[in-house]
């Protein structure tokens, strides 16, 4: 039992499992899955497409979180590609031809890995602290993404375009399948090469990995460009699901709900260590906690305070265990001044 | 003449708003005048109080993001009590004030005592306020107070044709005690030494609790201040006001020359820094062809060669480091 709470999965699990526990007590139907017309629908099929695009973004910010940094821009990144795809989509004669929607998604996601390498070239290259570096994308980004859509909606009418993020495939919606390849693609990278190893590494301390030879600054720019591209697919999800972009509002906050995400998976701030299926059930809890709110009745505006709820709750679960199991050993090792002054004060 | 290299930043940013403002004045006719600077102060008022709690949390190594909540939870609160309630502005005011000052205070203990990131406390402090101004109400109320309308309408001549409101005395007021504090005072001193380094600071024996707190409930009061003043200047309470002011605060804290890893940095630099914010929006104004997102995109550029600039001086200062 010890073992299992100890499990980094056990605290997100437990509060997605609460949340699920209550949805059944609270509406029987909820779990409900009913199969029309070869689609499937219910509310746990709408928590998984509508979660798609915060899962997606949350998975890229969880790799930079790792190297002890973090993302700010991945809403305005979010907002651009779909403000892109869009325009370039609307631009042509025939909208639902294949190869121009290829064209409009490859480049929107060509400059999602453009701006994702910005935000690493910032980091990595010129040194600056990454909360700052994309703060600088996060405030022209979202000028630029109005830029784009001239402050308006822009609007396409292109049935491929669609089938990204409202199309089905095997039943199932079809950017679920996006996401999980997504996953099984990070996940392979990270765990079966040596390459989450080295994004832990240089998130503990980049200069001591730099020592043992691994080219910090390559894997601190390949982990923001991953986050970019992350973000420009869930913007496509994102604007292909209402088959519009709106460079105002879309992708607004995001960065903030994935950070949450990322947290709540058990990835600490400080960098050193990552848990993407943390992360996903983060960004599963996320939404399962939107959806219920909007399910009782509860004015959607009130989600904030609950979210803020949530947040202090799982963050103070964390310290908690972290400070009576691995706090007072790590403590001593790292702070031993901070003992030796309260013995003096003391 | 050799200037000490830690004005640099501080210089460049007064440099740039003294550049801005010049360039306006030749292009645009009417740019030129006192009323102009004087605008500048009145319609960013709230703006200079927030940015100075800002400054102190920056400076002490952390960050809040809850600034623009708390702005919008003073308004719908003060419009609520003095419109539905009806209650006196003079018991309203003092309220909302230590209202913020509280919750700056809970965010600053949960950030030292669990030892959380101030970015995820003060994000639930931004989702718990912004969500509390929706419990209160979900419209907008408009405040028709004698004394709100008065204190809004209140103009204070000064020489030369130009006047300023009451909000750009009590903003000049914050940043006077703002700089007293942080160079005069040993809480100033504590602050500087806590955002250079918390464990070099809890060695010498400083209050790094207190210090700590104390900054975030400063700046927690600071934001309720602002509150105060973006009530006079709107008139009422709406939980969508000063939606993204978090940004601008800091982007306005950071092109006034503060480092954000703390313990670098001058109160008067983030006034200039505001100025320069407001001057971008007033030439964007100024030109009329320009769309509002252009204000974004320069403040991102602005951000970007203040940070590089920054990073230039640093790189310069310790060589030795690795």
């Amino acid at each position: 039992m010890n073992r299992m709470m100890k499990h980094y999965l056990f605290w997100p699990l437990c509060v997605l499992g609460a949340l699920l526990l209550f949805n059944l007590l609270y509406s029987p139907d909820f779990f409900s899955i009913v199969l029309r017309d070869g689609h499937l629908y219910g509310s746990l099929i709408d928590i998984l497409n509508f979660g798609a695009p915060l899962v997606l973004v949350a998975i890229g910010m969880t790799l930079v979180i790792a190297t002890k940094g973090i993302d700010l821009s991945v809403g305005s990144i979010v907002a651009i590609s779909g403000a892109i795809a869009c325009l370039s989509i609307s631009k042509g004669s025939d909208q639902s031809s294949l190869g121009l929607v290829m064209t409009a998604i490859l480049s929107s996601l060509a400059l999602s890995l453009v701006l994702g390498l910005w935000n690493g070239f910032l980091v990595a290259g010129a040194g600056i602290q990454p909360i700052i570096a994309t703060l600088i994308l996060m405030v022209a980004g979202r000028g630029i993404a109005q830029l784009v859509t001239s402050g308006q909606i822009i609007t396409v009418d292109s049935s491929t375009y669609e089938y990204i993020g409202a199309g089905s495939l095997a039943t199932l919606p079809f950017s679920i399948f996006i996401v999980t390849a997504m996953l099984i693609v990070a996940l392979l990278l990270t765990r079966k090469t040596a390459l989450g190893l080295f994004i832990e590494s240089v998130g503990s301390n980049p200069t001591a990995s730099r020592l043992t030879g691994i080219r910090s600054n390559m894997v601190i720019i390949s982990v923001y460009i991953f986050c970019g591209l992350c973000a420009g697919i869930a913007g496509l999800l994102l604007s292909s699901n209402v088959s519009s972009a709106d460079g105002n509002n879309a992708g607004l906050w995001y960065e903030l709900d994935a950070i949450l995400a990322v947290v709540i998976g058990g990835t600490s701030l400080n960098g050193g260590r990552f848990y993407l299926m943390g992360t996903v059930i983060g960004a599963l809890i996320i939404q399962t906690l939107t959806t219920t709110i909007y399910m009782i009745g509860v004015p959607p505006e009130i989600t904030l305070v609950v979210k803020s709820v949530v947040v202090l709750a799982v963050c103070l679960i964390q310290s908690e265990t972290f400070r009576s199991t691995i706090m007072t050993r790590w403590k001593t090792r790292n702070y031993p001044g901070e003992k030796e002054v309260v013995r003096h004060v003391r | 003449m050799s200037v000490n290299r830690k004005f640099i930043p501080i210089l460049v940013t007064f440099g740039l708003f003294v550049v801005m403002f010049a360039a306006g004045s030749f292009r645009y006719t009417g740019f030129f005048s006192l009323q102009v600077l004087m605008n500048l102060l009145v319609d960013n008022a709230f703006l200079l109080i927030t940015a100075v709690g800002m400054s102190f949390v920056i400076l002490s190594g952390g960050i809040d993001l809850s600034v623009g909540s708390i702005i919008a939870l003073t308004t719908m609160v003060s419009a609520s009590l003095v419109q539905q309630q009806g209650w006196p502005p003079a018991v309203v005011i003092p309220l909302v004030l230590v209202m913020g000052s509280v919750f700056g205070y809970g965010m600053g203990a949960i950030i030292h005592y669990f030892k959380i990131q101030p970015f995820i406390v003060t994000l639930a402090g931004m989702f718990l306020a912004r969500g509390l101004c929706y419990v209160i109400s979900i419209d907008t109320i408009t405040i028709d107070n004698a004394f709100y309308t008065s204190v809004a309408q209140t103009k204070i001549h000064l020489p030369g044709g130009s006047f300023v409101s009451i909000s750009v005395i009590i903003a000049l007021v914050v940043i006077a005690a703002a700089i007293y504090i942080a160079h005069y005072t040993r809480f100033g001193r504590n602050v500087y030494a806590l955002g250079g380094s918390e464990q070099s600071a809890l060695l010498m024996g400083l209050p790094v609790a207190k210090t700590k707190i104390l900054v975030y409930t400063l700046s927690g009061f600071c934001s309720a201040l602002a509150g105060v003043v973006f009530t006079f200047y709107m008139l009422s309470g709406y939980g969508l006001h000063a939606v993204g002011l978090e940004l601008d605060t800091i982007a306005a804290v950071v092109i006034g020359g503060t480092l954000l890893t703390g313990g670098v940095g001058y109160v008067i630099g983030t006034f200039f820094g505001v100025m320069i914010q407001g001057i971008i929006q007033t030439i964007i104004s100024f030109e009329g062809t320009l769309s509002s997102w252009w204000t974004k995109i320069v403040i991102g550029l602005l951000l970007f060669f203040f940070i590089l600039l920054q990073r230039l001086l640093i790189a310069r200062r310790s060589t030795l480091k690795l």
